[in-house]
């Protein structure tokens, strides 16, 4: 065990990867000499030389792209996207092309790329360096989408990304890439996708969330438990594959939900939370579903505090549900 | 920029064979482009009787596809566009399991996902097609740049019209071809329309192989009619990509007899006059010309390989209209490599609604 904070542990899940499979390689913008902006592939050049950390010229449809075609031919590319608000040159690459090749070539060509990209507010990044859009990607058949909230689940999870057969979108909550620190364990440790973490026990309510709100999540917790209220919070960290069992079973035992994500509210992730809790779990709910989201509005610069769910309205929004039902 | 200037229709195909194809594979290569046409004729028919439902004809631009397919190895990898019926059937690929592909029956290996000519087949090396335009581009330099990586000598090659070199993935793939001097080939097929647009609106450039010198490496501009200047060309470029070279841009100036597909109708765009013209350089022509200039073909025997090609595409086609349609819960194959539990149910709530009779299967 190593105590890490969330972005070496991505460095570190990277280098052993890199260590295990030499087909493992990376490309992204300013990843190589400069180690990335956020400083995630930092002395991965100097151990594996340029032709595993590729700098790539500044377009990410070529990132995609080049990684799609690497992938094609039996590589394992993790190809880096500087802000997730810069992906969308690459979307026609990821949603078209990445998401179906195995479907549309009948299973002949398994396409594994891992797309990592920051995502988030919190950093005073405005419009263009904040932004949650994991529906998006979540809402196109075929592609994973994993948000890991803690360094050992940034690590295992990005490791279990790598060795997958389906391409990944795995998002990086740069808003605690430094401010959340952990054990992490050595070696090449996976975590397996599509199981929730339980973060914290609780009866009278379910808190739902994942990447930078599980910190936001626990505080309210533990500022609500000295009211009397007990929050069970359950990290996601997978959205797709969704852990199911495990979001059903916590409501089913507190019979309350609070759905909590800073993208913006109007189909955003916590829209399929609800209606699967609707769908499935509507006998067991003693009170309407609630959500705390971003609004929907773009992402503001000056008031990013306004916009951002923070622990006084997720702990209202608690009060509320339980005062409810 | 080397230059074989496409001379339009002269009517004069080249005698020049050094270095071309050779003499032994242009009945070959004649065969082939006798089945890409006979197969262009009948399925825009079988269109039109519903029997498949849709069709993209490559009429005219078989001196391309063939004559770049001659020159590639069967290790080397295709990432075509949706066009390139010559490329397929030059790799191997055989009639009836594109006629799988377009009836989109039990056996087409693509289990009736995609709409005709979006064909693939991993044991051709040729790379399953989509319908955005230029998405294959960045691919073919990634694949070509995994291949370097792994010292396996063979080139990535990428077929694409005139209207994708104004697509974002034409820039971003020859620029990241240029910077990592991967070894690939973009052959462009400039059949002078992108469904309406005339290629002299597609961009103010006098060629289209012009750009290439943009990121730094060669372009070419050859007649497309003619195999053995396209032979020449694609040769030259995977010699230079396999010695370390750097890629190389051709662009192939062929004309689309057809339209653009079955779902537009172009003489609202063009002149009969024009196509007349370019008919006059009509590539299964010009080679017909070549073998019966070098003895190898004479009009009886003509007739016959005519007749041969259009009785192998009834023959494929017979046998995929007799395969079983798609089972309906291959639907659900193939989203993943194993099933999310959420692919799992929405399957199992599939059968239970044809198992209940709410729906047919």
């Amino acid at each position: 065990m190593t105590e890490l904070t969330l972005v070496q542990a991505v460095n570190r899940g990277l280098q052993q990867a890199m260590r295990d499979d030499p087909d493992v390689l990376l490309l992204g913008e300013d990843i190589g000499v400069n180690g990335g902006v956020f400083r995630a592939t930092e002395g991965l050049l100097k151990e594996f030389g340029e032709d595993r950390v590729l700098d790539t010229p500044l377009s990410e449809t070529g990132i995609v792209g080049t990684a799609i075609g690497m992938a094609l031919y039996g590589l394992k590319p993790v190809a880096e996207i500087q802000f997730l608000d810069f992906i969308y040159p690459a979307f026609d690459q990821i949603v078209s092309e990445l998401a179906k090749f195995r479907y549309r070539s009948g299973g002949q060509y398994p396409c594994h790329v891992v797309i990592r990209t920051p995502y988030g507010g919190g950093i005073k990044g405005g419009l263009y360096h904040s932004q949650s859009t994991e529906a998006y990607f979540a809402h196109t058949a075929g592609l994973k989408v994993v948000i890991p909230s803690t360094p050992a689940d940034a690590k295992g999870l990005l490791l279990t990304a790598i060795h997958d057969e389906d391409p990944v979108m795995f998002l990086e909550p740069k808003r605690i890439y430094r401010s959340v620190t952990g054990e992490v364990p050595d070696g090449d440790q996976r975590i397996p996708f599509g199981k929730a973490r339980l973060v914290r026990e609780g009866s009278d309510v379910s808190l739902f969330a994942y990447g930078a709100m599980i910190p936001v999540v626990s505080e309210a917790a533990e500022l609500l438990a000295q009211e009397g209220i007990s929050s069970e919070v359950i990290d996601l960290r997978t959205l797709v594959p969704l852990d199911e069992d495990a979001i059903l079973a916590s409501v089913e035992k507190t019979g309350r939900a609070v759905v909590v994500h800073e993208a913006a509210r109007f189909c955003g992730f916590g829209g399929e939370l609800s209606a699967l809790l609707a769908e499935k779990a509507f006998y067991s709910l003693k009170a309407p579903i609630a959500r705390v989201t971003g609004f929907d509005t773009p992402f503001p610069y000056a008031l990013e505090n306004v916009y951002l769910p923070n622990v006084e309205r997720v702990a209202h929004a608690v009060r509320a549900t339980v005062r409810s039902g | 920029m080397s230059s074989t200037r496409a001379k339009g229709p002269t009517g004069a195909p080249s005698l020049e064979t050094e270095a071309g194809l050779p003499t032994e594979e242009l009945l070959p290569a004649y065969r082939l482009m006798l089945l890409s046409r006979a197969t262009d004729d009948r399925c825009l028919s079988l269109q039109r009787q519903g029997r498949i439902g849709f069709y993209v004809p490559a009429s005219g631009q078989e001196a391309a596809q063939v004559g770049a397919a001659r020159a590639l190895r069967p290790e080397d990898w295709v990432f075509p566009a949706y066009r390139e019926l010559g490329v397929a059937l030059a790799r191997g690929v055989p009639l009836e399991t594109l006629l799988d592909q377009f009836i989109g029956n039990s056996d087409d290996l693509l289990k009736g996902r995609q709409m005709p000519n979006h064909y693939g087949y991993r044991q051709y090396r040729f790379v399953v097609a989509s319908s955005p335009i230029g998405t294959q581009i960045t691919q073919a330099v990634g694949a070509a740049i995994a291949a370097r990586r792994r010292k396996d000598p063979i080139v990535t090659i990428t077929f694409f019209g005139d209207g994708a070199t104004s697509s974002n993935d034409f820039h971003a793939g020859l620029n990241f071809a240029g910077v990592f001097r991967a070894p690939t080939i973009f052959l462009c097929e400039n059949n002078q329309w992108a469904i309406s647009l005339p290629r002299t609106k597609q961009t103010r450039s006098p060629t289209l192989a012009e750009k290439a010198a943009a990121y730094g490496f060669p372009g070419v501009v050859v007649d497309g009619t003619d195999i053995h200047a396209v032979y020449r060309a694609v040769s030259e470029a995977r010699r230079r990509a396999l010695a370390g070279e750097g890629p190389t841009l051709i662009e192939a100036q062929v004309y689309r007899f057809g339209p653009h597909s079955t779902s537009d109708d172009p003489h609202r765009y063009r002149t009969d006059a024009e196509v007349a013209h370019w008919k006059e350089t009509d590539p299964v022509k010009r080679v017909r010309e070549l073998l019966v200039q070098a003895g190898l073909l004479d009009d009886a025997h003509d007739a016959a390989l005519v007749e041969e090609a259009r009785g192998l595409v009834g023959t494929a086609l017979a046998a995929a209209e007799k395969a079983a349609p798609v089972a309906p819960s291959t639907l659900f194959d193939d989203v993943f490599a194993t099933p999310t539990p959420r692919i799992a149910e929405e399957r199992a709530e599939y059968e239970a609604l044809v198992r209940e009779g709410v729906i047919k299967p």
